[in-house]
């Protein structure tokens, strides 16, 4: 770790705080430094964004060649085959390529997108600007962090281009298939890259977490209790505290499995025959890895959920102009959800033999989650309730967030439950489960997020109308998409298979599969509407004019429109308040650095 | 410039405390290997085995580098630049030496018949002891980059807080490998 390249550069941000005090004194930033190897968190959250973004289309972009499969599993696209060569021999996607870009659907969108497409850019947005500091504990690091990301990036996009295609065993990576190179041709070279890619992302995951940590511990401005921090900095701040203390136990489980890829250990191997010849391989266990996958995986899925959390709230509270309900409860529940979300993980396990005596203490923490759930449910619609909502593409993409949270988490009590899941698990069930609570839920934060700071981003405003029909066609397809696969999951239907039509059970749902594709196909349209607008309106939005478009009471509205490195031209502000001071004593908003009046209570 | 400073820094250094938490970080890294370790204890086929001798050697060894690295921050206070240089010299041989320890320990392993490709007991062993040792030559490195600046003549450095957070590190990776070898000796 080089400190004192970290020590130097704050000196830099200092000293370009101080030149722009004394104005007109530009101080010099090479295209290189000042785009590429950055080290102001603010443009370090664009690179984040905008690599996420790219993800964010080749990931949905797979999801809709494999939904062409199931929609349409007797069609041929020849248009696919000049695509994808002999993936889709006669435009029909073989078994192979399916697998594979299911895998890498969830690979990309659960890692790469919505981990750090998400936390990474809004963590490294808002937590120096909403906490008042010039810059993140180092920034040197934070900049490492992005480039550790950029790098698991290049392998996970060289992995597709492979000749045996990239790791098809399912995004979990579950041993023994993805330990053999022989048992199947997508756990060849794809599973090496696959995991020098996800370890490259720990990595980057653990830079970026230990400076959030340690900004919003050490850096607030004067005044900033803990107490004072706006609901995203406590989101932003639990995240991390996952992703530090789960991530490296992924690692440990990735080491491992390495080992047995090339070393010819049996951690995870024992008694397995592949064409009939026995392998050496004794005293293993494929479980132990679920163990392991699955103490990072339940606390991802957090990693997740939290930051969205955390924005939804921000920007409900601002647009409905009432103070967030149950602050206090609000950050209780963020610490209550990342305690259980250690305790919970074998509730992935329930079918693997798992001890159902220990089943049962699994169940009951699962189902303990609904508590703070609701809480944060119950806040978020008494926060809008009454208040004078502006519907800005912001505030109903966070409303949506209310509802796509609500009706994906009723569906987890049944999941959590140990003997309904003997019923439900590896159904079509689970997949409507995740990609409403975690999936929709997730990207609707993101939106949230990405239309209410875009102008403290660029300067300029996203597009409304674009935004209204954005959302409202993602909000309607989102449902329409994953409702109808609750019913296909009670049915029974598996997931994960390739083609259905030699099971007469399943033959019901062939219209309803169509449908499901079409609306997809529609969906990712809509959200190509999303890209062109974010893209346009860098260019060509409309200006912003005033610091604080939004009339909000947080700290990255007293910086100037384009804030520099450093973000306050002079002093950082002090803060007086807490962020939520809306529709006080008649006034709409005060803003944190307004002192307490004298004849004025503290919240 | 200097106001900011004391504005933006409050009682603990920045980078010492990202040093703790990346140290938390590690522990769980450790804790998920020991608890696979449990988990595989606990199944069939398990075959127990004594540790290589050599192994308590290389905690002499660390245990000795402990505390010169201790002394060396010592003297960096006093501003006593020679003894400095020699006792962070002294404190990297040793790092390496343990290494060396330890590869000696893995061969020793191999020739009692417990190959890394051997009864998972054994693998285990390789792994956990491999990825620790890995930690200290992350160690060794920082402190040949302590070295180079401490004989950089351009540019003085006063502040302790640099040596403070490997320091710190070190005896991080000391502790992780006492636990280690006490759990080790224990679960067999």
């Amino acid at each position: 770790m080089s400190n004192e390249a970290t020590l130097h550069s704050q000196q830099e941000v200092m000293h370009g705080a101080h030149d722009h005090h004394d104005h007109e004194h530009h101080h010099e930033d090479s295209f290189i430094s000042k785009y590429v190897f950055s080290m102001d968190h603010k443009m370090i959250a664009k690179q984040f964004l905008i690599t996420g973004i790219i993800w964010a289309v080749i990931g949905a972009f797979f999801s809709v060649l494999f939904r062409l499969q199931l929609g349409f599993p007797d069609a041929t696209f020849p248009w696919l085959e000049s695509i994808l060569g002999h993936w889709a021999k006669g435009g029909r996607i073989s078994a192979e390529a399916y697998y594979a870009l299911v895998t890498m659907h969830g690979t990309i969108l659960v890692f790469f997108v919505l981990t750090a497409g998400l936390s990474g850019t809004f963590s490294n947005l808002l937590i120096p600007l909403q906490v008042g500091a010039r810059d993140m504990a180092s920034p040197f690091m934070n900049c490492l962090s992005y480039w550790f990301f950029f790098l698991a990036s290049l392998v996970m996009m060289a992995s597709l281009f492979v000749q045996t295609g990239p790791a098809s065993g399912g995004w979990t990576m579950y041993p023994p298939l993805s330990a053999l190179g022989d048992a199947s041709i997508g756990s060849k070279i794809g599973v090496d890259l696959w995991l020098t890619s996800m370890a490259l992302f720990v990595v980057s995951q653990l830079l970026g977490g230990l400076n959030y940590i340690s900004t919003i511990l050490n850096m607030r401005t004067k005044g900033m209790a803990m107490t004072k921090m706006p609901l995203t900095i406590w989101a932003f701040f639990f995240t991390a505290v996952l992703g530090v203390l789960s991530f490296p136990v992924l690692l440990s489980g990735f080491i491992l499995l390495l080992m047995d890829r090339h070393a010819g250990t049996s951690f995870y191997l024992s008694d397995i025959f592949i064409a009939g010849k026995a392998l050496a391989n004794e005293g293993g266990s494929a479980i132990l890895y679920q163990h392991l996958f699955w103490f990072l995986g339940h606390p991802e899925v957090y990693i997740i959920v939290l930051p969205a959390m955390g924005m939804v709230s921000e920007v409900l509270a601002v647009n409905s102009r009432k103070p967030i309900f149950g602050y206090l409860a609000m950050i209780g529940s963020l610490f209550a959800i990342c305690i259980l979300a250690f305790l919970v993980w074998a509730h992935h396990m329930f079918v693997t033999g798992l001890n159902p005596f220990l089943g049962a203490f699994f169940v009951l923490l699962t189902l303990l989650i609904a508590v703070p759930s609701a809480i944060k449910v119950f806040n978020w619609i008494t926060t809008i309730w009454r208040g004078k909502i502006h519907f800005t593409p912001a505030s109903l993409f966070s409303i949506g967030f209310v509802s796509t949270f609500i009706s994906g988490g009723l569906t987890g009590i049944w999941l959590g439950n140990s003997s309904i899941d003997i019923h439900l698990h590896d159904t079509y069930f689970v997949i409507a489960h995740f990609h409403i609570v975690m999936g929709v839920s997730a990207f609707f934060g993101m939106f949230a997020g990405i239309y209410h700071w875009f102008p403290k981003m660029y300067g300029r405003f996203m597009n409304n109308t674009l935004g209204y029909i954005h959302f409202w066609i993602t909000l309607i397809g989102a449902y329409l998409i994953f409702w109808p696969m609750h019913y296909e999951g009670m049915a029974g239907m598996p997931r994960r298979y390739y083609d259905y039509s030699n099971w007469a059970s399943f033959n019901q749902f062939e219209p309803l599969n169509h449908f499901i594709s079409v609306v997809v196909i529609v969906v990712f349209a809509t959200q190509l509407l999303f890209i062109f607008n974010f893209f346009y309106s860098i260019f060509k939005g409309r200006k912003m004019t005033t610091q604080n478009p939004w009339k909000a009471t947080s700290l990255e509205w007293t910086t100037p429109i384009n804030p520099g490195h450093g973000n306050w031209p002079g002093e950082i502000p002090e803060v007086h308040r807490w962020a939520y001071d809306y529709s006080k004593d008649g006034r709409d908003f005060i803003p944190q650095t307004e002192p307490i009046g004298p004849n004025e209570s503290a919240h | 410039m200097n106001t900011m400073t004391l504005e933006q820094r409050k009682k603990i250094h920045p980078h010492k405390y990202s040093l703790w938490i990346a140290m938390g970080s590690i522990t769980m890294m450790f804790i998920g290997f020991t608890s696979a370790y449990i988990v595989k204890r606990a199944q069939a086929n398990w075959l127990a085995f004594e540790l290589p001798h050599i192994f308590w050697l290389s905690t002499a060894v660390i245990l000795l580098s402990s505390l010169t690295i201790h002394l060396a921050l010592k003297q960096f206070k006093e501003r006593n630049m020679r003894r400095y240089k020699q006792l962070i010299t002294v404190t990297a041989i040793l790092g390496v030496a343990f290494a060396v320890c330890q590869w000696i320990g893995f061969t020793q392993l191999k020739n009692v018949g417990l190959p890394l490709d051997g009864p998972v007991s054994a693998s285990f062993i390789y792994v956990i002891v491999g990825v620790h040792m890995l930690h200290v030559l992350g160690g060794v490195v920082a402190l040949l980059v302590m070295f180079a600046r401490a004989y950089r003549t351009r540019i003085r450095t006063y502040s302790p807080v640099p040596i403070e957070v490997a320091a710190t590190y070190w005896h991080f990776v000391d502790v992780l490998w006492i636990y280690l070898l006490i759990f080790l000796s224990i679960a067999r």
